[in-house]
């Protein structure tokens, strides 16, 4: 197993979460999506460090934080969207455009 | 005789009715008696008249017949421009100060029963003064800037004397005419001031007379400078083809057209003309166009006093005519014989006019074919009309035959052609004062109340401007007047009054001028032919006379309304508001445009934008990859 | 010198503002009387300064009254102030327009205090502009007046007014746009932000660094916005005519004399060689803004668009004073500058009094009116004999020294073939004043204006101020041509006289 093959997989899950981001209706699965594409930066990480500076932890407590701040990213992420869909009915993230000017 | 005149009391000439514009304006105006302005405004012409008198001595006896009168700085630059306001004091000037004060006077006096209880009485004396403070100037002034000055002051005043009863909507429309009309003239005089000051670098007329002479200045530049010249001359005195503001003109107060349209303010080409004689004289070109459309003018506007009803149109008409002779005199003969007959015209005509105005003031109208008969009701006035048409139509020994004698002598002896025209024309002239005199006096009472003879405050000035175009002519039998102002000798006065019938010239003019009279007789008097029935024999000619030519179409429908109105100004404006206001509007609307359609990409959806992200992402890194 | 004059001049009418502004409950009594002093003494200064004004030869091309201090000291900018016989009749004509647009306010009853804040301010910019002898703080001042009259226009305006102060807005900032990035070139090439210094120490350094000619059109353009010059002129009867009475005064007044200075004091002083090559191209424009003015002038039916367009005929004669780059002609824009100030702060002002108080200002509809309002049809008469440049006005004195200066100026080739065309606008402009005096003032009165009020007081006055100065001018010239001959004498000089 060398380097490449990790961030292969890291690429290919980061993919999948991009597409299923940007192409998903629901506003969960959504959320789902970006979870699996700051864990493909995850595994980069971990792997970068393992390979180039075996020596130091700084990927490992790099991904440590990164999973600290999606759980807590999922927490807001999902609130809102429970508060939106009580006040629209709906987490369909197409008819969501408060973004809207 | 040694007469001297101090220089402040030239300056006074001038300084006096513009005295009297002020005060009436700011003190007697306010003070509500409008007789004090009239007494004021006569008053003050008055002395000027005095002073011009001794004006006129003071010159006489001088040695070059030039006072030399130093100016004030007025327009100075340093090492750029110096023209000052200074009095040029020769016998030209001596002699149109003369014209000017006393024909300013005389109407002056006459307008206190013309003008009696109108309730413009302040204004009327107000500009009165002012136009005979800015026509002295004119006359005064010693160099071209400063006389271009004073003549569009004097076209103020034109203007605003026309449009005096600025109610009447003909009035304002003729005080406007006017006033553009002669502004088309100045645009030439103000080139030729233009032309002349890169040429020369100076403004002053001695200095160009001298540039002149010594051929400093000639070539196609003095030419175009004094047909310049010559154009503002011909605005201003009614020269074809910028004759047809005058006749309009006459809408004004009788006294006025009297003043300004007849002696003054229209004879002012003449002298612009004369005052810059050795420009001309260097110029054979410029001369013959003088000479030409003297002529053409004055034979033009004599064609249409014969056919018109209203006896100031008629006038106004033979004013043109006259003026076309001075032109006609002056570009054949010379300052003196153009200048003469200037001198001689401004007391008959302005005694036509006032004779005219007496008429009005009796009858309340200026149509002939509503007058008749007052012979034995107005005996002053019809006395007066009748030496004034005498006069003008140059009956020996009056003052007209003298100067329209010299102006034939001249005319034939240099332009044969144009001689021809003069001299038809004198025949026409002789037959259109006397239809006047004829369908006015002659006759019995065609209108409407019952006429009375005018007031002495009306009949004196009428008397007195009789006399002298009685006399007036006499000046020059003896050459006097031809060499004060510089040309030829002087002879002997019995000689000349009597040895004129020697010449077979004088026989020829009298004889036309008598064969005018007599068809006029003939039509008008006797009735031996009806002007009807001549009147419709020819009619193509007389509606073209009476339509004046079509020239008052062809400038105000064809050319100003068609061509430029609603031709070339509209198209301009048209390109302003759309064209050019459109490419700006245009260029904000299409920016408008582009920002409306990019907001659309604004969808209000985060996958959208993603995808946005990740696109520029993707080009910015594909980007390092290709150009780093 | 010990008192700042000029900083006084500059910024009491900010003061002034600034109390209006911020001392609570004024009654809009005392703010007119606060905002009269606060212009009234500026104009006493601005007088006494012209009386102390050094007019001996020795003094040309030097600047009087000059304050100097260190503003941003990273780019070498100064606030740095002073006149000379150019812009000082510019600060005069300010001055005294700034007061008399308070009294011509005196009706304004609408958000008072705002109104005259902003109007207070509006002067400020504009004498800054005319004191400036820093390009930095010129381009400060010359935008500052984009706020005030922004304002003016949109509220206090009539008709189109918003569409009229955005065009306003977005024309002048689109010319300001390329002023700064003149003016920022020209600090790049110099290394200097003083007017004086760049235009005595030439532009050799510059030329080196970047061409002469793309700076000079870049500041050119700012100017000829303001000016206006064909074809850039289209903000201007759109904004005088939705501007309130007073707005327009300044604007005609003061504001776009703003630019004719700029393209004396920058331009052709900076730039001599440049100006000279591209004058023929500049002398066509004022040509062609003279005559299609006037042609344009002619179709209007509006008494303020009238004038306004009127504007830029007369704006064309101070262009083509200036390209032909002769002292007199210089001269001559310079008094036409100042003569077109009085005259169309007169004619607008008097307009401003008939829309009041007969409530028309459509010419077709108004007529006959000398009868029933003789003295507002006197001033308008007076003023419209200015404009048709009548000898004895300010008018003819300005327009024929342009005329003799154009006409032999040695400079440009040909400058006398352009003179020749725009003499043609007099004629034009006599028809155009005639047509709208006859068509206003004569004819038969209209009953429904019988009740038509006649001018006022306060209207006499400011009429009769702006009549006496138009009359003083015209009659004696000199109280102008000397000043303004120390001021241009050096710029000519550049040209060989």
């Amino acid at each position: 197993m060398s380097l490449e093959h990790y961030l292969v997989l890291s690429a290919v899950i980061f993919c999948i979460g991009l597409y299923g981001a940007l192409s998903k209706r629901s506003a969960v699965v959504i959320l789902m999506c970006i979870e699996l594409m700051l864990n493909a930066a995850n595994i980069a990480l971990v792997a970068f460090s393992r390979y180039i500076t075996p020596t130091l932890l700084t990927g490992q407590v790099f991904s440590i934080f990164s999973i600290l701040v999606a759980a807590a990213e999922v927490t807001i992420g999902l609130a809102i969207i429970i508060a939106i869909y009580r006040r629209h009915e709906t987490i369909d993230a197409s008819k969501i455009n408060l973004l809207k000017w | 005789m040694q007469v001297t005149m101090p220089n402040e009391l030239v300056w006074l000439i001038f300084l006096l009715p513009l005295a009297s514009f002020i005060v009436i304006s700011f003190i007697t105006r306010l003070l509500g008696n409008p007789k004090f302005s009239g007494y004021l405004s006569i008053g003050a012409i008055l002395a000027s008249t005095c002073l011009a008198f001794w004006a006129l001595f003071s010159v006489i006896s001088s040695p070059h017949h030039e006072l030399v009168i130093p100016g004030f700085k007025w327009l100075f630059i340093d090492g750029v421009i110096d023209i000052r306001l200074g009095i040029i004091m020769d016998s030209l000037t001596a002699i149109m100060l003369l014209v000017v004060t006393i024909v300013s006077l005389m109407v002056q006096i006459y307008s206190q029963g013309y003008m009696h209880n109108d309730p413009g009485y302040h204004r009327y004396y107000a500009f009165m003064s002012l136009f005979t403070a800015s026509m002295l100037g004119l006359v005064l002034a010693d160099n071209l800037l400063m006389m271009f000055f004073f003549w569009e002051l004097v076209g103020l005043c034109s203007y605003l004397l026309i449009g005096f009863w600025f109610n009447r909507p003909a009035a304002a429309n003729a005080a406007k005419k006017a006033f553009i009309i002669t502004r088309i003239g100045d645009f030439g005089f103000l080139a030729a001031i233009l032309l002349l000051f890169s040429q020369t670098g100076t403004l002053d007329i001695a200095q160009l007379h001298g540039l002149a002479v010594a051929g400093t200045l000639g070539g196609a530049a003095l030419t175009w400078a004094a047909i310049g010249i010559f154009m503002g001359a011909a605005g201003k005195s009614a020269q074809f083809p910028l004759h047809v503001w005058l006749p309009d003109a006459m809408e004004g107060p009788t006294p006025v057209s009297a003043l300004i349209h007849a002696a003054t303010m229209v004879a002012a080409g003449i002298f612009l003309v004369a005052r810059m004689y050795p420009l001309f004289e260097h110029s054979p070109e410029a001369l013959l166009t003088v000479s030409i459309i003297g002529a053409v003018t004055a034979i033009l506007s004599a064609g249409i006093a014969l056919v018109m009803t209203d006896i100031k149109r008629v006038l106004a008409y033979s004013t043109i005519s006259q003026l076309g002779y001075m032109m006609l005199g002056l570009g054949t003969g010379g300052v003196a014989v153009g200048i003469f007959h200037l001198f001689n015209h401004a007391f008959f005509k302005a005694l036509l006019f006032l004779g005219a105005g007496s008429v009005n003031h009796a009858t309340g109208t200026f149509d002939m074919r509503r007058m008749g008969g007052l012979k034995k009701i107005m005996p002053w006035t019809y006395a007066t009309f009748l030496i004034a048409s005498l006069s003008i139509i140059g009956i020996w020994p009056l003052a007209g035959f003298w100067s329209k004698d010299e102006i034939l002598a001249s005319a034939l002896e240099n332009q044969p052609v144009l001689f021809v025209l003069a001299l038809i024309t004198v025949f026409m002239t002789a037959f259109y004062m006397f239809r006047v005199v004829f369908l006015t006096f002659g006759g019995s009472y065609r209108g409407e109340g019952k006429p009375h003879e005018s007031s002495a405050v009306m009949t004196l000035p009428m008397v007195v401007l009789a006399v002298l175009a009685i006399v007036t002519g006499l000046l020059n039998v003896s050459g006097w007047f031809g060499s004060f102002m510089g040309h030829g000798e002087t002879h002997g006065f019995i000689e000349g009054f009597f040895g004129i019938f020697s010449h077979p010239l004088t026989w020829v003019s009298l004889i036309m001028a008598g064969a005018g009279v007599l068809l006029s007789y003939a039509i008008y008097s006797a009735r031996w032919l009806s002007a009807e029935r001549i009147g419709k024999l020819f009619s193509p000619v007389y509606s073209l006379l009476s339509r004046k030519y079509l020239l008052d179409e062809l400038y105000e429908r064809i050319i100003a309304r068609k061509i430029f109105y609603e031709g070339l100004f509209s198209g301009l404006s048209f390109i302003d508001s759309h064209g050019i206001d459109g490419l700006v509007n245009g260029a904000a609307a299409s920016i408008n445009n582009a920002g409306r359609r990019a907001r659309k990409t604004h969808s209000g959806q985060l996958q959208l934008y993603g995808i946005f992200i990740i696109l520029g992402i993707t080009l910015i890194i594909l980007a390092m990859f290709i150009f780093g | 010198m010990d008192f700042s004059y000029l900083s006084a001049i500059i910024f009491l009418p900010l003061a002034g503002a600034l109390i209006i502004a911020l001392v609570p409950g004024l009654s809009a009594r005392l703010t007119r009387y606060i905002a009269a002093l606060f212009s009234l003494i500026p104009l006493g200064i601005a007088i006494y300064l012209f009386t102390a004004f050094d007019r001996s030869a020795s003094m040309a091309g030097v600047m009087q009254f000059e304050e100097s201090l260190s503003w941003i000291p990273a780019i070498n900018a100064d606030y740095h102030l002073g006149v000379d016989g150019l812009s000082l009749p510019l600060l005069l004509l300010t001055t005294l327009l700034g007061f008399i647009v308070v009294l011509v306010s005196w009706k304004i009853n609408l958000r008072v205090r705002q109104y005259f804040f902003w109007l207070l301010l509006l002067e400020t910019s504009i004498l800054g502009v005319f004191c400036s002898l820093d390009l930095m703080l010129f381009f400060v001042f010359w935008e500052i007046e984009v706020i005030p009259m922004f304002f003016l226009i949109s509220i206090w305006g009539s008709g189109r007014k918003e569409y009229s102060a955005t065009k306003y807005v977005l024309y002048t900032l689109f010319g300001s746009a390329l002023m700064l990035a003149g003016i920022l070139s020209l600090y790049f090439a110099t290394g200097s932000l003083n007017m004086v210094d760049i235009s005595q120490q030439g532009l050799a350094v510059a030329q080196a660094v970047m061409p002469a000619a793309p700076i000079f059109f870049l500041l050119l353009t700012g100017f000829a916005v303001k000016l206006p010059v064909f074809p850039l002129h289209t903000w201007l009867p759109d904004a005088h005519t939705d501007a309130p009475t007073a707005a327009s005064v300044m604007l005609a007044g003061a504001l776009i004399k703003m630019g004719g200075y700029g393209m004396i004091r920058v331009c052709v002083s900076i730039f001599p060689q440049t100006s000279q090559q591209y004058a023929p191209l500049l002398l066509a424009l004022a040509t062609i803004s003279v005559i299609y003015g006037a042609a344009v002038t002619l179709r209007q039916t509006d008494i303020k668009r009238l004038i306004a367009y009127s504007s830029i005929s007369h704006m064309g004669f101070v262009l083509l004073g200036i390209f032909a780059l002769g002292e007199l002609s210089l001269i001559g824009a310079g008094l036409q500058m100042f003569s077109h100030g009085i005259i169309t702060g007169l004619l607008f002002a008097v307009t401003g009094i008939i829309m009041h108080n007969t409530g028309e200002r459509n010419i077709k509809k108004l007529g006959g009116l000398a009868r029933q309002i003789p003295l507002i049809a006197l001033f308008f008469i007076i003023g419209g004999l200015g404009a048709i440049a009548l000898p004895s006005t300010s008018g003819f004195v300005a327009e024929v020294s342009i005329f003799l200066g154009a006409f032999s100026s040695n400079t440009i080739g040909n400058a006398y073939i352009f003179t020749f065309i725009c003499l043609l606008g007099i004629v034009l402009a006599a028809i155009y004043v005639l047509w709208l005096v006859q068509r206003v003032f004569f004819g038969s009165p209209i009953s429904r204006f019988n009740a038509v009020l006649d001018a006022d007081k306060t209207e006499i006055l400011y009429c009769s101020i702006f009549i006496i100065v138009m009359f003083a001018v015209g009659i004696f010239p000199s109280i102008l041509t000397d000043v303004l001959q120390t001021g241009i004498a050096p710029i000519a000089s550049f040209f060989g006289g």
